[in-house]
């Protein structure tokens, strides 16, 4: 390019525009902030519907596989493991779920976005508070899926339609919870695979070694420990308790432990993280 | 700390009064071993389009970077817009923009819904942020690809959606990071003008750039960093006057010549060659026109036939290569 640029030229690209100063309006408040990253949680839901697919396949091919193919031999009947196994794929499907959050955050960092948001003058937290809606939002959609799928292979809750909410506002909780495992990973790791990988190598134990599967009394004693101190295990007891009716006060409070720990934990580490780069 | 700047207000008096737009000093930064900034200071003032200058790897985006509260400077103190950086980095924030080196878009949603996030972050509410994010798409002519997905756009529309998410509120500074690179001559031309009508507006433009031609046309001032370190700074024909001399330039008729003229050229005035082949053109600097003169006579006196020849003033590549001391330009710098 060696001619001058001609300031008479006509516009190329752009037209000619004289721009008017805008000002700035007052200041939105935290709260408002969030939301608006809420908001962009659900465009990508418009935009990328695929994600979902992603979060309920597993789960589904669980359900179906361990219904039918372990079903009889684990307790007696498809119909009656089925009773036993949805409330702890539910568990499972929301833990998993948190891998991808995580995930979709470290891409988003490697990507130079949350530079822009970086420099705006916002709430610092509130992208955090936005992926967390977008997250509980995910949790809702795809424990939902599942339990019609449940429902339609002959799943009955017997505690009945408040059991079920009341099962799915504890998972939201876990959800959350170990939403800021995955949250401080995406920020430490840029590799959005290694956050996968490494969420995984961390939840498999946690899932497997559970009762989600199995009932631990037939385990050895020392696996049977673990299993029975196991968060996920906890957790999964409510979540049948809640919609198989039975439950009580006590294991709910087990059940939250894990997520209440985790939050008060990691969302000061998250913020130190966030504030570092 | 900062010897100016009243605190954080938002003076509306005479230009005069108001502080710089950046006022830096000794910023460093470093990752590991590398000193990406190596102690810059740097003055800009209100208004202007200030152009920082340098090579791949000088520390342009580092710099820029700290000035924008996106990474935290080593040592240094500089003060933004009137407010301190590291202090008050959220008063900084309120009045600046920033455009990076990458597009920072989300690329899953489409340009508006990029323009309407940002104006709703910064409290635009309802159809005002519609109203905003319709009107900088216009602006941008973007208005036909408003409803297109961000993965969907070209390098030249990706750039302007970006320049535009940074335009929501119009800044007192505006930082942009190489904001022409890998667009057409065109898209390369629309930037430049958009550039030049914020500068009108009022708005201060901090652009870095790796085009001399760039930094020549638009700037008011320039810096030149590398490695760190600012090596010069000054408008673009004070650089051109330090350099010194002003350069001889000629053009052969006999292209098989060019060899022999060299060598004639550098062992007459004493400095290096830069040609290029296109068009057997020579430049040398020349300390005054005599010698220049001298040179000439010696080219003719080989029977060297010249088909142009010319004594002018350094062109900005020049100025660049002697003050970096990289290799000779030869056929780079010039092409578009
Ligand atoms: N995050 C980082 N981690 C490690 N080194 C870095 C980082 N960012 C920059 N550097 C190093 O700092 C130096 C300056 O980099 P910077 O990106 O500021 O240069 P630049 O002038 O913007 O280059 P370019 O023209 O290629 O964009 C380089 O040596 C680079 O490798
Ligand atoms: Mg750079």
């Amino acid at each position: 390019m060696k001619e001058p640029a001609d300031d008479h030229a006509p516009p190329a690209g752009i037209p000619v525009r004289r721009f008017e100063p805008v000002a700035r309006p007052p200041a939105p408040s935290a709260v408002s902030n969030a939301l608006v990253f809420g908001w962009r949680a659900v465009l990508k839901f418009r935009h990328v519907p695929e994600q979902l697919f992603d979060l309920v396949m597993t789960p589904i091919m669980f359900t179906l596989l361990f219904t039918f193919v372990f079903g009889g031999a684990l307790a007696g009947s498809p119909r009656e493991y089925l009773q036993f196994f949805l409330p702890g794929i539910l568990v499972q499907t929301v833990t998993f779920n948190a891998v991808y959050s995580g995930m979709n955050l470290s891409t988003d960092l490697g990507k130079g976005l949350f530079d822009r948001f970086r420099s705006l003058p916002i709430w610092p937290l509130a992208p955090f508070a936005g992926l967390m809606i977008g997250d509980v939002l995910r949790h809702l959609i795809a424990a939902t899926i599942i339990l019609v799928i449940g429902l339609i292979l002959g799943y009955r809750p017997e505690a009945g339609i408040l059991g079920v909410l009341a099962a799915f506002a504890l998972l939201v909780t876990i959800g959350f919870g170990f939403g800021w495992v995955f949250i401080v990973l995406g920020l430490l790791i840029r590799t959005p695979t290694t956050v996968m990988t490494l969420g995984f190598s961390f939840l498999f134990p946690l899932v497997f070694a559970s009762n989600i599967m199995v009932d631990p009394a037939t385990m050895p004693d020392w696996l049977r420990a673990f299993v029975e101190a196991n968060p996920v295990s906890l957790m999964t007891t409510a979540v049948r308790g809640l919609m198989g009716g039975g439950m009580s006060l006590g294991q709910i409070a087990l059940a939250l432990l894990a997520p209440v720990a985790l939050t008060a934990l990691l969302a000061p580490v998250t913020l130190r993280l966030y504030r570092r780069q | 700390m900062n010897g100016h700047a009243p605190g954080g207000a938002m003076p509306m008096a005479g230009a005069e009064t108001l502080p710089l737009a950046v006022s830096a000093f000794g910023l460093v930064k470093c990752f590991g071993d590398v000193r990406a900034v190596d102690g810059v200071d740097l003055d800009v003032q209100r208004g202007a389009i200030f152009a920082i200058l340098g090579p791949n790897g000088a520390g342009k985006t580092t710099l820029i970077r700290m000035l924008a509260t996106l990474t935290v400077p080593d040592a240094g103190r500089a003060s933004v817009m009137g407010h301190n950086l590291i202090a008050a980095p959220h008063k900084v924030r309120a009045a600046i923009a920033m455009t990076g080196q990458f597009a920072s878009l989300d690329e899953d949603l489409t340009g508006r819904e990029n323009l309407l996030l940002l104006a709703r972050l910064w409290g635009f509410r309802g159809s005002k942020a519609k109203a905003r994010a319709d009107d900088l798409l216009e602006a941008f002519d973007l208005s036909e690809a408003a409803h297109k997905q961000v993965n969907a756009y070209s390098g030249g529309m990706r750039r302007r959606l970006d320049i535009a998410a940074s335009l929501i509120v119009t800044p007192g500074l505006l930082f942009l990071d190489e904001p022409t690179t890998g667009l057409d001559p065109v898209a390369r031309q629309g930037v430049w003008r958009m550039i030049r009508d914020l500068a009108g507006a009022g708005v201060t433009i901090l652009l870095t750039t790796q085009y001399l031609d760039e930094a020549d046309q638009l700037a008011d001032r320039i810096a030149v960093i590398d490695h760190g370190r600012k090596i010069a700074e000054g408008t673009s024909r004070e650089l051109k006057a330090a350099t010194g001399s002003g350069t001889l330039h000629v053009a052969l008729t006999d292209a098989a010549r060019l060899g022999t003229a060299a060598r004639l050229l550098e062992a007459r005035l004493g400095g290096k060659v830069q040609s290029s082949a296109e068009g057997a053109r020579l430049s040398i600097r020349a300390a005054t026109p005599e010698q220049a003169n001298e040179a000439l006579a010696s080219l003719l006196a080989e029977g060297i036939e010249l088909a142009d020849f010319a004594m002018g003033s350094p062109s900005l590549d020049e100025v660049f290569f002697a003050l970096t001391g990289a290799s000779s330009a030869t056929d780079e710098g010039t092409s578009g």
